[in-house]
């Protein structure tokens, strides 16, 4: 369907990566924010309860993440749209919720625009540390969708992209932003409301009042693993809880319920991996070297591998835009066939793990590493680039 | 689903027991107002003494028991008027 | 039937062959999902008895089924939402509170009831508590005191009294706890009581008045946890414990909040102590919006069901 047009600031604008994920939301149709202020994300609360009053939305900033990654979950069960925004320490705190949502099957949005850990680390500038956070941040086993954007016209497109992500699949779905681009200014197009598109919540059509069971995949296609949706007031009666539960939702203490919940839970996403993976390929088909990178890193990179081109070498670059679920299938196909990966990342290696793991040893893969602060120095990315050696 | 029940009837109300849902804790005999429940001393399946009505001419139907009775298992209910 | 309690309690009474005809169903069976009991509170244990009270209120009040909603912590308490046929939420230890303004701000037609324990609600639960109060939500408290932590293991509570022994304080808690009359009053609830399990009636009546009420209102229900509690500090099964609450109860209406502080052995003051008024969070909200936007305020579709 197509985005409403009261929360679509239609025009082209000079805005900050904060300012352009808050109208991202808005243009997806979100009318439901808890907050509460973290540097460098404060901005994105700021505007949403400027913006919210004015598009039918509600803003209530909470107590502390707690809370506010919470109230933003019950504001869905009460069927609003909803999304919350943090920095790092915050993004520790909203972990357990995070896991709720997950567990639960609550779709919402959470955006960690990241800054330099850990603890409180240096809130006012950028780093990419918790990206297998991001991943593997809330206790038990999941999987998780989050992207990450490298411009402030991404965060307001990959907004929209998040929330239609996590209507789709019924789960939250991270916004892996970063203090650098948060806070840059840069031309963000934000087209009519018709030209935007909008996955809407798919509501189960059981009537009020009859047998409704909120884990059920009877009103789903085939292998789709995704429950039909409800909210209070609508004669449903669903129980929701996070212990581990049947299809009823009732509580199910006991290993065969866990096994059969857990793994549709893990395979609801890794099923569909390719419906969710978005690559940014420049010349990987047949580089010698490939350049594995994401956020503003992966625009760092792009004066790097100019200079190497300039010198003859043979370097893609493949920016992650879906970080989670990583990109398997394409960094096992590629593999086989380069010298090398660098992979670049404002943090002291963390998506390289992933690229190693899949690269099984067939190929160098060289991490450029930076413990945050500032991005990195280009040169720092070519000289790596240059010194890979099959 | 259907819990096996029994039925004391009195001149106001009856009191209905599910005696497998008991579990014996003796709210229902020690607060109904007029006397009408004493704890049995048979076990239910359990092993719990559920509640018997041994005066059940008392009854008035008032669910005071229904209302202390942390497991469902008993309540009265007031005749219909009329 | 074969079972010697059933042919115990079929002397003078009849058997009930099948299912009872509908006027004498349990008064409150339709508010349970029958297909989950039994449940798994422990012999004695005062939570049932709350349970009865609430659905006798709810029943009596007469709001439509699909108009409420009952959020709950962590703990034994906490399975009470699991228990309840209406739109129930079991959220996570000591956020139920948070998850209930969510659910409110987003559909304020919902009416919103907090069911969960002391632990859940005044330890862990402790700040969201103090928000909601300042801010006046629409929501109804209802607090289980049983002195501790029941679920797991009968540790000490932010409400156990001194000197009381819980598996965390073996030799006797000493911190002094909290009296969560004063606690809920100082925060700005605009209706405060207290009842013991043992005050049926008027435990139900407060819960009415408590879910009539616009704002945050704060019913905090003393029970016994026999199996914990209870046995650790020799105070004997959940009867003798309902009996300590009937002797030692005394019903003060209107009693200074600061008064109703609770030790091993004091008299537990009960009654109403608040019940004033002040405008919900969404009157103000809304109110301030328009005054300040006039029409450039857009109210939420689910508000306007409320609002006029």
């Amino acid at each position: 369907m197509k985005a409403n047009p009261r929360g679509v600031l239609t025009g082209i604008h000079f805005l900050d990566g904060d300012h352009a994920a808050a109208e991202g939301a808005l243009a997806a149709g979100a009318d439901f924010s808890a907050g509460y202020p973290i540097t460098p994300s404060t901005e994105v609360v700021e505007r949403l309860a400027s913006r919210f009053p004015r598009t039918g939305g509600t803003f209530i900033q909470m107590e502390d993440e707690l809370a506010a990654s919470i109230a933003i979950q019950g504001a869905v069960w009460g069927g609003a749209k909803a999304i919350t925004v943090t920095s790092g320490p915050g993004f520790s705190l909203m972990m357990e919720h995070l896991g709720y949502g997950i567990m639960t099957e609550t779709p919402f949005v959470l955006i960690d625009v990241q800054r330099g850990g850990p603890s409180t680390g240096l809130p006012t500038l950028p780093a990419q540390s918790d990206m297998m956070q991001a991943r593997w941040g809330s206790h038990g086993d999941y999987e998780i969708i989050a992207l990450a954007p490298s411009s402030p016209q991404e965060c307001f497109d990959l907004a929209i992209r998040a929330f239609n992500l996590s209507e789709r699949f019924r789960t939250p779905v991270l916004l892996m932003m970063d203090e650098c681009v948060g806070h840059m200014l840069e031309r963000v197009v934000i087209p009519p409301a018709e030209e935007i598109e909008i996955v809407p919540r798919r509501y189960t059509k059981i009537a009020s009042g009859e047998t409704y069971w909120p884990y059920s995949l009877d009103e789903s296609p085939n292998g789709d693993l995704v429950p039909a949706m409800t909210r209070a007031g609508l004669g449903h009666f669903p129980h929701i809880t996070g212990l581990t539960h049947d299809e009823h939702g009732y509580p199910a203490m006991n290993a065969q319920a866990q096994t059969v919940l857990v793994e549709r839970l893990i395979a609801k996403i890794r099923n569909h991996v390719d419906e969710i993976m978005i690559l940014d390929e420049d010349h990987v088909d047949d580089a010698d070297i490939v350049v594995v990178s994401y956020g503003i890193t992966a625009r760092v990179c792009q004066p790097a591998i100019a200079k190497a081109r300039a010198q003859g070498l043979r370097v893609g670059l493949l920016r992650l835009v879906t970080v989670w679920p990583f990109p398997e299938k394409r960094i096992r196909e590629l593999a086989g066939k380069v010298k090398g990966f660098v992979v670049p990342e404002m943090n002291m290696g963390q998506i390289v793990r992933e690229v190693e793991r899949l690269v099984a040893g067939k190929a160098p893969v060289s991490s450029v590493t930076n413990a945050g602060g500032e991005v990195h120095d280009p040169d720092v990315i070519y000289r790596a680039i240059t010194e890979v050696k099959r | 689903m259907v819990e096996p029940k029994a039925k004391a009837t009195g001149p106001k109300g009856h009191v209905f027991i599910s005696p497998e849902r008991c579990k014996g804790c003796g709210f229902c005999a020690q607060y109904c107002p007029t006397g009408v429940l004493e704890m049995g001393d048979a076990f239910n399946r359990k092993g719990y003494h559920s509640p018997i009505a041994s005066h059940p001419e008392k009854c008035s139907g008032c669910d005071l028991c229904g209302m202390y009775c942390p497991d469902f298992a008993i309540y009265g209910v007031k005749h219909a008027r009329g | 039937m074969s079972n010697t309690a059933m042919e115990a309690a079929l002397e003078g009474m009849e058997p009930q062959a099948g299912d009872v005809s509908e006027a004498d169903q349990h008064p409150i069976g339709e508010w349970l999902r029958q297909e989950r009991m039994p449940h798994i509170w422990c012999p004695g244990c005062g939570i049932g008895t709350t349970v009865n009270c609430f659905t006798r209120a709810i029943d009596d009040l007469g709001i439509p089924r699909e108009q409420l909603a009952v959020v709950s912590g962590i703990g034994c308490t906490g399975r009470v939402a699991g228990y309840l046929r209406l739109d129930t939420f079991h959220t996570t230890h000591g956020r139920a509170i948070p998850f209930a303004t969510g659910l409110k701000l987003a559909r304020p037609k919902t009416k919103v009831v907090v069911y969960s324990g002391d632990g859940d609600l005044f330890a862990i639960g402790g700040n969201h508590f103090i928000h909601a109060a300042r801010r006046n939500v629409d929501l109804t408290i209802l607090c289980v005191n049983n002195f501790n932590y029941g679920m797991t293991g009968g540790q000490v509570a932010p409400t156990t009294p001194e000197m009381g022994s819980a598996s965390t304080t073996p030799y006797g808690a000493i911190e002094k706890p909290f009296n969560l009359p004063d606690l809920a009053k100082s925060c700005g609830a605009v209706y405060v009581a207290r009842w013991t399990v043992y005050h049926v009636k008027q435990l139900s009546n407060a819960i009415k008045t408590a879910m009539s009420k616009p704002g945050l209102t704060f019913v905090e229900m003393v029970a016994q946890c026999p199996t914990l509690f209870g046995r650790r500090n020799k105070l004997g099964d959940g009867l003798a414990m309902m009996e300590e609450f009937r002797k030692r109860s005394v019903i003060k209406h209107g009693a200074d909040t600061r008064d109703c502080e609770l030790t091993m052995t004091s008299p537990i003051v009960c009654g109403t102590f608040v019940d004033t008024a002040r405008p919900s969070y969404i009157n103000v909200y809304s109110e301030q919006m328009h005054r300040i936007l006039g029409d450039r305020y857009i109210m939420p579709d689910s508000w306007r069901e409320v609002l006029s």
